[in-house]
């Protein structure tokens, strides 16, 4: 069983990383989402440097949902799907890997970028770690409640713009307790603790129960 | 339950029962609305402490949509009731509708009580987010061409909901508190005098039996437009080519 999750794992990262897969795309818009921000609200270094960690956040969680509409989509057309749902894995932790090796391949890079970007939004150096940090543990997140939703329109042939609007709604406690860690950290009067704690558990429990909610819709697909 | 599941039954049932339904929310809404307009108005609110006999039953009802949603949804997965999901897709836009009648009201409210139409409060933004699932599930019923094919994939979209909206509302509160905390189901009592409570209670009561006629009206709906389309793939399919 380990084995055969380590092959899907190597399979999804590899097709992800090879020409056409399109995992470099979310760093790519992440950097268009920064750059274009302070075109937006001028390039005010103080204010940008006030709301810089919500910009980092908000980009970073557009940037995940792009390319999720493709998740499963891309082995429903070509029948892999089927191949996969055959395996003795079950179907949920087939999707569970899935969202594993899509996040390593496009939630991993924000993480990286996230303090470089940061840099460019004049945020505090103690912040930039924050961010990299809170990102970690709230991107996972994003990644697997987008399942859900890339599972839901897998059979659709205008699922693309449908997985945001089924999704934002439900990702906003990751977002509040995501930019919360971050500015305790630089200057809140609360220990940054709480917030990361509870960002953190908001992670696990989505690894836990989303795979399980994403499997169901999955069946429906082949109904 | 399952001797409702045939649709017939349900159609010869539901024409019965709907004309009482329309007259018992039509004739306990006017006694609200008289009780309402006979209350003392508020010795700070005048008169625009009105918006809230309209206003707090929208609200209740906006919430209570999304548990029928939900409930049909366990419907539709577990039994695959057939009218369960017809249930749900009835309840998604009334529900919209009293999400939005509550952010209405709220903010027509808002503007003379505290000078602006939109806070981003706690309350309010919950509010605003289950009017965001409601479009979202709306949309994605639309986003099937066979209607039959929807039902369990938004079902287990309104479930998924279900589970979040106690996270959200979590995250919300901790997030950020402007408006006035639960004043009538408290443990200690109601906060609200008795001459406010009666009509709102009223008008609550009106607001259930005004949802109730309509979700069934719109079941009936929905009834009739499967078997329109069922009808007209039928007469697509049979259909013989002009000499």
């Amino acid at each position: 069983m380990i084995g055969a999750i380590a092959m899907l794992f190597r399979r999804e990262t590899t097709l992800a990383l090879r020409v056409g897969g399109g995992a470099m795309m979310g760093a790519v818009f992440f950097l268009t989402i920064v750059a274009i921000m302070p075109f937006a609200v001028g390039p005010d270094l103080n204010l940008l440097q006030r709301i810089g960690p919500a910009i980092l956040w908000v980009g970073a969680l557009l940037a995940t949902l792009i390319g999720l509409d493709r998740l499963f989509q891309a082995d429903h057309e070509d029948g892999s799907l089927d191949l996969l749902t055959m395996t003795e894995l079950p179907l949920a932790v087939i999707v569970a890997v899935k969202a594993a090796a899509h996040w390593v391949t496009t939630g991993l890079p924000l993480v990286i970028a996230a303090p470089l970007l940061g840099l460019m939004l004049n945020v505090e150096p103690a912040a930039l770690g924050a961010v990299a940090l809170t990102l970690a543990a709230g991107t996972p997140a994003l990644t697997f409640i987008g399942t859900i939703g890339a599972a839901l329109t897998v059979a659709l042939r205008r699922g693309g713009l449908l997985v945001p609007i089924l999704i934002l709604p439900l990702t906003v406690p990751v977002l509040i307790f995501g930019v919360s860690a971050t500015n305790a950290a630089v200057t809140g009067p609360m220990a940054v603790s709480t917030p990361l704690t509870i960002l953190a558990g908001l992670t696990l429990l989505s690894v836990v129960l989303a795979p399980i909610a994403a499997a169901a819709a999955l069946r429906l697909a082949f109904d | 339950m399952l001797e409702f599941a045939n649709p017939t039954r349900f159609m010869a049932l539901s024409r019965s029962v709907l004309p009482w339904l329309w007259a018992a929310a039509a004739g306990v809404l006017a006694i609200g609305l008289v009780l309402a307009f006979r209350a003392p108005a508020d010795y700070q609110q005048g008169l625009t402490v009105l918006i809230m006999y309209i206003h707090v039953p929208s609200a209740w009802l906006a919430m209570m949509c999304y548990a029928v949603i939900a409930t049909s949804s366990v419907g539709t997965l577990v039994w695959r009731h057939p009218l369960a999901d017809v249930s749900a897709r009835a309840a998604a836009p009334i529900g919209a509708c009293f999400t939005f009648l509550a952010l209405v009201t709220g903010s027509l409210w808002g503007k003379p009580m505290w000078g602006t139409w939109w806070v981003w409060d706690a309350r309010l933004t919950s509010v605003l987010l289950l009017f965001l699932m409601y479009l979202g599930l709306i949309a994605l019923w639309r986003a099937f061409d066979d209607p039959a094919r929807a039902a369990r994939p938004v079902a287990i979209l309104a479930l998924v909901g279900f589970v979040n909206i106690p996270i959200i509302k979590f995250s919300v509160d901790w997030w950020n508190t402007l408006h006035q905390p639960a004043s009538v189901f408290r443990f200690d009592g109601p906060t609200i005098d008795p001459s406010m409570l009666w009509p709102l209670m009223v008008m609550a009561v009106a607001f259930t039996l005004l949802f109730l006629a309509i979700h069934v009206a719109a079941m009936r709906n929905e009834i009739l437009r499967r078997r329109v389309r069922a009808m007209r793939v039928k007469a697509a399919s049979t259909l013989v080519p002009a000499e």
